[in-house]
C-alpha cells in the first residue's frame, strides 16, 4: 500500500522506542469507555441469570436488576420439563434433545462435504470446477426466503419435508458454501509439492485424502465444527420452516414457550429457558475462545 | 485465491474428482440456482398455495408494491438497517481502538465483548424483550426508584418499537465487528506509529485519516456480514415483538414468510422474495467486488 509505504519507511534511522503509555486522562477515558461498554454487554447476561433464579413473587415486587434474595432453581427444572408450548407441558428439553439430533448429522455431514470439495477443488481441480465453486459462492448472498419455497416443494415431492433427514438436508445445504471456501482456503495454502509426492508414489483420490490430507487438517476442522454448531444450534427460521413438529428445535420451542403463552408470563421460567437455550453455543465459546474468533475471520475475511 | 498447476492429467482419477464434487454441483446447480429461477417463475404467476402454470407478467409486482405493509416492511428495513450497520461499525471501531491501547484484561474484554455473537437471535430477542418491559423492565425499575415521569416504553410504542430492535441486535453484532476490526488493526506496521509521532500527528488524527483507510478490506468486510444480517432479520423480530405493536415492526423476512405459509399467497411472496434478491446483489457485488481489490492491492504492495 503506497500510503503507509511512505509514511513507514522515512524514520528508519530514528532508533525504536517502546510505544509510551497515553497520559492520564485519555487513558482513564479510555478505560472509563471500556468498562461502560462492558456493562451494557454484560447486564443482559446477569439479568437473565437474576431473574431465572428469582420466584414470581420476588419479580412482581420489581427491580429486574435487583440480587435474587431467595435463590431457587425452581424455575430451571419448571423450564426444563415443565413449561408449556401450547397444550404440551413438557419444558424444553424435548427441544434440546431434538437441536442435538438436528445438529450432530449436519454438522458431522457438512464438514465431510466441505472437506472433500476443497480438497477436490484446491488439488484436483477438474474442468469447470471453478465455474460451480463461484456459483455456490454467489449462493452464499442469496437471501434465504428465495429458496425456502422451491426446497419444500422439492423436498415435499421426496417425502422428506417435515422430517428430520430433510432438516438436515437443508442445514447442509445452507452451510456448504462457507464450508468449502473454508477447507478450499485451508488445502490452497499446504505446499502443492506434498500432493505431487503422495501423487507420484501412487495414491489415489481417496487415499491421498484420508491419509494425507485429513490428518493435516485438525485446525480447520475444529473451526468449522465450531461455526457449523453455533449456526445450527442457532437456527430458527429453517427448524421452524422444515424440521416438523416432531423435531421442532429448541430456539423454536422457546420462542413458542414464551410467546404463545397465556395466562400468567412466568419471567423466570422464560429466562431460565432462554438461559438453557444458549447454554451449548456460549460453552462452546468460552471453552474454544480464540478459535471462535478464528472461524468468524478465516470464513470471512479471506476469498 | 492461490494459483495451483493441474498435475499431469490422470483421467481415470480425475473422474473420480467429479464424482466426489457432485453434492457440490447438486447443490450449486440445483439448491441454488434452480430454486432462483423456480422462484422467479413463480413470481410471474398468481400461485396460491401449489405452483400454477399461468403467467401474469408483473402483476404480482405491481400488487406488492401497492401493498401498503411490504411498503412499511421495506421503509423499515432501511431505516433498521442504516442505524444498525452505523451504529455497529462505530462502537465495534471504538472498542477496537481502545482495547488496542495495550489495556489491562485485554483478553476478558474481548470474551465480555463478543459472548452475545454466540447466542441466537431468538435468545437475543427474548432477554431484551424482558428488559425493556415497560412495566418490570427499565422504566419499572427508575419509576420505583422515585422517578415517576420516567418514560422508556419504546418497546410498546408504534414510532420507536423499531430502535429496541436496533439496541438488541447491536448488543449482538457489534463484538463481530470489534473482533474483525482488532484484528485489522494488529497487522498495522508498529512503524506508523512512531513515524506519526515524530511528525507530531495526533493519535485521533492518524487513526481517522490513516488507519480507517488501511482498515478498508476488514471494514468492507464487516459490513457484507452486517448488511447479510439486516436482509436476514427475522428471528429477533418474531422473538422481541412479533412485528408489532400492529404493523410498526414488520420486516420484509417476515413478510415472505407470513404469505408463504400463513397466508398461501405464494405468487406474492416470490415476487417479494426476487426484490429481496435484487436488493442484496445490488449492494453486495459492488462491496464484495471493491473489496477483492482492496485485497489484491494490499497483497501486490506487500509483494513488492
Amino acid at each position: 500500500m503506497k500510503r503507509d509505504g511512505s509514511l513507514a519507511v522515512q524514520p528508519v534511522s530514528v532508533a525504536a522506542r517502546p510505544r509510551r503509555p497515553l497520559f492520564a486522562p485519555a487513558r482513564l477515558g479510555i478505560y472509563a469507555f471500556l468498562l461502560t461498554a462492558a456493562l451494557f454487554f454484560l447486564v443482559p447476561l446477569y439479568v437473565m441469570l437474576a431473574t431465572s433464579l428469582k420466584p414470581m413473587a420476588e419479580i412482581r415486587l420489581g427491580g429486574i436488576f435487583a440480587l435474587p434474595l431467595a435463590p431457587t432453581i425452581e424455575p430451571w427444572r419448571t423450564a426444563w420439563q415443565a413449561a408449556c408450548t401450547g397444550l404440551e407441558c413438557e419444558g424444553i428439553r424435548g427441544g434440546f434433545w431434538n437441536s442435538v439430533k438436528i445438529t450432530v448429522p449436519s454438522v458431522l455431514l457438512s464438514i465431510a462435504l466441505g472437506a472433500v470439495n476443497g480438497y477436490a477443488l484446491s488439488f484436483w481441480r477438474p474442468r469447470g470446477a471453478e465455474v460451480l465453486f463461484a456459483v455456490l459462492m454467489a449462493g452464499a448472498f442469496v437471501p434465504g426466503q428465495v429458496l425456502l419455497y422451491p426446497l419444500v416443494r422439492a423436498l415435499a415431492s421426496v417425502e422428506l419435508y417435515s422430517s428430520l433427514p430433510g432438516i438436515v438436508i437443508v442445514h447442509v445445504i445452507f452451510g456448504m458454501p462457507m464450508m468449502t471456501l473454508l477447507f478450499r482456503n485451508y488445502y490452497a495454502a499446504l505446499p502443492q509439492e506434498l500432493f505431487k509426492a503422495a501423487r507420484i508414489d501412487g495414491g489415489g483420490f481417496w487415499r491421498i485424502f484420508f491419509a494425507l490430507m485429513l490428518p493435516m487438517s485438525v485446525p480447520v476442522i475444529a473451526v468449522a465444527a465450531i461455526m457449523q454448531v453455533t449456526n445450527i444450534w442457532n437456527d430458527f427460521l429453517l427448524g421452524l420452516v422444515f424440521a416438523g413438529s416432531d423435531n421442532l428445535p429448541m430456539t423454536v420451542q422457546l420462542n413458542n414457550i414464551i410467546n404463545t403463552t397465556t395466562g400468567e408470563r412466568l419471567y423466570n421460567v422464560n429466562m431460565a429457558a432462554t438461559l438453557l437455550t444458549s447454554l451449548v453455543p456460549l460453552a462452546l465459546y468460552f471453552l474454544s475462545g480464540r478459535w471462535f474468533v478464528r472461524g468468524i475471520a478465516s470464513g470471512a475475511v479471506k476469498g | 485465491m492461490v494459483a495451483v498447476r493441474r498435475p499431469a492429467g490422470r483421467v481415470g482419477c480425475v473422474s473420480v474428482a467429479w464424482l466426489a464434487l457432485l453434492p457440490m454441483a447438486l447443490t450449486a446447480l440445483g439448491a441454488y440456482l434452480l430454486t432462483i429461477l423456480w422462484t422467479a417463475r413463480v413470481s410471474l404467476s398468481s400461485a396460491r398455495i401449489f405452483p400454477t402454470g399461468d403467467f401474469v407478467g408483473l402483476g404480482q409486482y405491481a400488487r406488492l408494491f401497492r401493498n401498503a405493509r411490504w411498503l412499511l416492511s421495506l421503509e423499515n428495513l432501511a431505516v433498521y438497517g442504516l442505524l444498525f450497520i452505523a451504529t455497529c461499525l462505530v462502537l465495534g471501531f471504538l472498542l477496537a481502538v481502545c482495547i488496542d491501547q495495550q489495556v489491562a484484561g485485554e483478553g476478558v474484554l474481548r470474551t465480555v465483548f463478543l459472548y452475545p455473537y454466540a447466542m441466537s437471535f431468538v435468545a437475543t430477542g427474548l432477554v431484551w424483550q424482558w428488559i425493556l418491559n415497560p412495566a418490570l423492565g427499565i422504566q419499572g425499575v427508575a419509576r420505583r426508584l422515585g422517578f415517576d415521569d420516567f418514560a422508556f416504553d419504546w418497546i410498546v410504542r408504534k414510532d420507536t418499537v423499531l430502535y429496541t430492535v436496533v439496541i438488541a441486535t447491536v448488543w449482538q453484532a457489534s463484538g463481530l465487528v470489534m473482533a474483525l476490526l482488532l484484528s485489522g488493526l494488529r497487522g498495522i506496521d508498529g512503524e506508523l506509529w512512531q513515524a506519526a509521532r515524530i511528525d507530531g500527528i495526533p493519535r485521533w488524527r492518524v487513526y481517522l485519516s490513516i488507519v480507517l483507510p488501511m482498515l478498508w478490506p476488514s471494514l468492507s468486510t464487516a459490513c457484507i456480514l452486517l448488511f447479510v444480517m439486516v436482509v436476514k432479520l427475522f428471528d429477533a423480530v418474531v422473538a422481541m415483538t412479533q412485528g408489532g405493536p400492529g404493523t410498526a415492526s414488520e420486516v420484509p423476512a417476515k413478510f415472505i414468510m407470513d404469505y408463504l405459509f400463513g397466508r398461501a399467497n405464494v405468487g406474492l411472496a416470490s415476487a417479494a422474495s426476487m426484490v429481496l434478491l435484487l436488493t442484496v446483489l445490488a449492494i453486495v457485488v459492488p462491496l464484495y467486488y471493491a473489496r477483492s481489490r482492496a485485497l489484491q492491492r494490499s497483497r501486490a504492495g506487500r509483494r513488492a
